[in-house]
């Protein structure tokens, strides 16, 4: 049953089996995908026509590696762009948020907080175009009666920027809070009593402990960002975000070149998560 | 003074956040969803958005179905991954736990798109499976995998099983191994610890784990897009074909309402049922 008890032989085995068959489940799509960004084949399939680059370095016209394909290289550039952007801000953002609900104390917290945590629980799609209709009615409503057009309430980099970080920020949030919650407030009660003001307490004693919940959250979020369709989806000007640019190709027929894309974001990946475990071991040596 | 002053730093642009990206869009959708355009080419006041969903078969019927599915989707995930969470949690040695833990979650840092692209390239006719199982003389000529509900449905699940085995991962590693072996001293079978144990302790992770999981797969638009076929629509399809390419705002922002109203609904049931809070679950 457990390690500490003793178990059937049929039991053990068939549990193991189990538990094999369900991580060869979880990384057939993807190491499939990475092998075949290798084939010399202009379709993503078998059989196998022997190993090239090309899908990297190819630079002809009917053979194009990502490293010579602007669509894709764009698409990376923006997607790069938003997701640093969305990470910073949410990471500013989720942290006032959590200081104000750990640490502040005024009417209306607990009704706040419920609203701060929903951003979690709509589906991306409707903050999607929730946020379109109503930027939207604003664009109309500014254009109609003050004669002014702005640009960011049309779809648009700046609007992806804002739906993306208007549910990062929660994440970023419960993050921080949770690391907030076990921090011993005799530090900074400590530093108020020798005469440090309250900006200088957060800066020099708040922040320094909070520093690997917000490399952990600043990490996620980028990812989260990085990755996201369901929100980008409606907001989107003509400046395609990676994934957005990948479904376009992907459901109008596919080449190696996907491929290639995703053996790159697989192994940026894996290598970050990589780090992230090392880092933690660490932490808890 | 000095308090006041700080309190209102940190308000200011949570205030700001909350109201101008959360409340207000959706109170637009919402009032937006109660107008359309009459026979003079004006926005008045109207029900027929609500109307058209009713009297649409089309509509309803893939509203439920986006709603059961949803609902099989959470049940299958948590089946899948509840012995995977209890062998990496009580059954594996300490010291390979936490790698095995690390490996569970590599695919999932992965976008959303290459997984499912990664299961087109296995799964389609042209694909790796059907090359093999030809090649082995196990069929004449290829057959079709995708595209159907079934490969919808195991897309759903594979997309969505990191939020439920997480959760599930972190509550089982709080119960104490002394209460199962004390269990399996007194004579319980396995099935009996499972159910009076095992079950009742993790039921904070079981439901959030469920609700993220219900969520995701309610708001999926890749999934039921690109591996589902052309008579599993999905109710996301439905709101992007109306935003996107009918351009009748209204009637998106109908069907947006309707979706948001059924993901509280159910998300508020499993909340009550297994008598947990939302910040709870969350955190």
């Amino acid at each position: 049953m457990i390690r500490s008890l003793p178990s059937g032989k049929t039991y053990r085995y068939g549990y193991i089996t189990y538990v094999s068959l369900f991580y060869i489940f979880l990384f057939s799509p993807l190491i499939v995908t990475c092998i075949l960004a290798f084939n010399d084949s202009i379709f993503p399939g078998l059989p196998w026509e022997g190993f090239t680059l090309d899908w990297f370095f190819a630079d002809e016209e009917h053979r194009t590696g990502v490293f010579f394909d602007d669509r894709n290289l764009n698409a990376i550039w923006v997607s790069l762009q938003t997701a640093v952007s969305v990470s910073l801000l949410s990471l500013v953002l989720g942290t006032m948020a959590a200081f104000l609900f750990e640490q502040e104390q005024f009417r209306f917290k607990q009704p706040l907080f419920f609203l701060a945590l929903t951003p979690l629980v709509i589906p991306g799609v409707i903050l999607g175009i929730s946020l379109l209709l109503a930027s939207n009615s604003a664009g109309l409503y500014f254009e109609e009666k003050l004669g002014i057009d702005l640009e960011i309430l049309r779809p648009s980099f700046g609007l992806v920027v804002l739906g993306q970080m208007s549910f990062i920020s929660t994440f970023v949030m419960l993050v921080v809070s949770a690391r907030l919650k076990k921090f011993d407030t005799s530090l900074e009660e400590a530093a108020l009593n020798l005469g440090a003001t309250r900006p200088e307490v957060i800066r020099y004693i708040t922040i320094p402990y909070l520093k690997p919940a917000l490399i952990g959250a600043g990490s996620v979020a980028f990812l989260m960002s990085f990755e996201n369709f369901n929100t980008t989806l409606f907001l989107v000007g003509s400046d395609t975000t990676l994934p957005i640019s990948l479904y376009l190709q992907v459901r109008d027929g596919s080449t190696p070149l996907i491929n290639a894309i995703s053996f790159l974001l697989i192994f940026t990946t894996s290598i970050l998560a990589l780090i992230n475990l090392l880092l933690s071991r660490k932490k808890s040596d | 003074m000095a308090g006041r002053l700080t309190l209102y730093i940190f308000l200011a642009p949570v205030l700001l956040w909350l109201f101008l990206l959360i409340v207000l869009p959706h109170l637009d959708l919402f009032f937006i969803s109660f107008q359309a355009e009459n026979d003079m080419g004006d926005m008045v006041w109207s029900l027929s958005n609500y109307q058209a969903f009713f009297t649409e078969k089309i509509y309803w019927l893939t509203f439920l179905r986006t709603a059961m599915y949803a609902i099989l989707t959470t049940i299958l995930t948590f089946i899948i991954t509840f012995p995977i969470a209890f062998y990496i949690t009580k059954v594996l040695s300490l010291k390979v736990s936490g790698f095995f833990t690390i490996l569970l979650l590599v695919p999932f840092w992965v976008s959303e798109l290459v997984r499912i692209y990664g299961w087109m390239i296995l799964l389609r006719e042209s694909g790796v499976f059907n090359h093999y199982l030809m090649e082995l003389g196990l069929i004449d000529k290829p057959i079709e995998m995708l595209y159907n509900d079934i490969s919808m449905i195991m897309g759903l699940v594979y997309t969505s099983m990191l939020f439920m085995v997480v959760p599930l991962i972190s509550s089982l590693e709080g119960l104490d191994d002394s209460l199962i072996e004390a269990a399996y001293d007194l004579g319980a079978s396995k099935l009996v610890i499972i159910r009076d144990i095992v079950i009742p302790y993790i039921m904070p992770g079981i439901t959030s784990g469920s609700i993220v999981v219900f969520m995701l797969t309610l708001g999926n638009y890749l999934t039921p897009n690109l591996m589902g076929g052309k008579n599993s629509l999905w109710f996301t399809e439905q709101i992007y074909n109306q935003f996107i390419a009918s351009f009748n705002w209204n009637q998106g922002a109908a069907f947006g309402f309707l979706l948001l109203v059924l993901s509280t609904l159910i998300i508020w049931i499993g909340l009550r049922v297994t008598r947990q809070n939302l910040s709870r679950a969350l955190s």
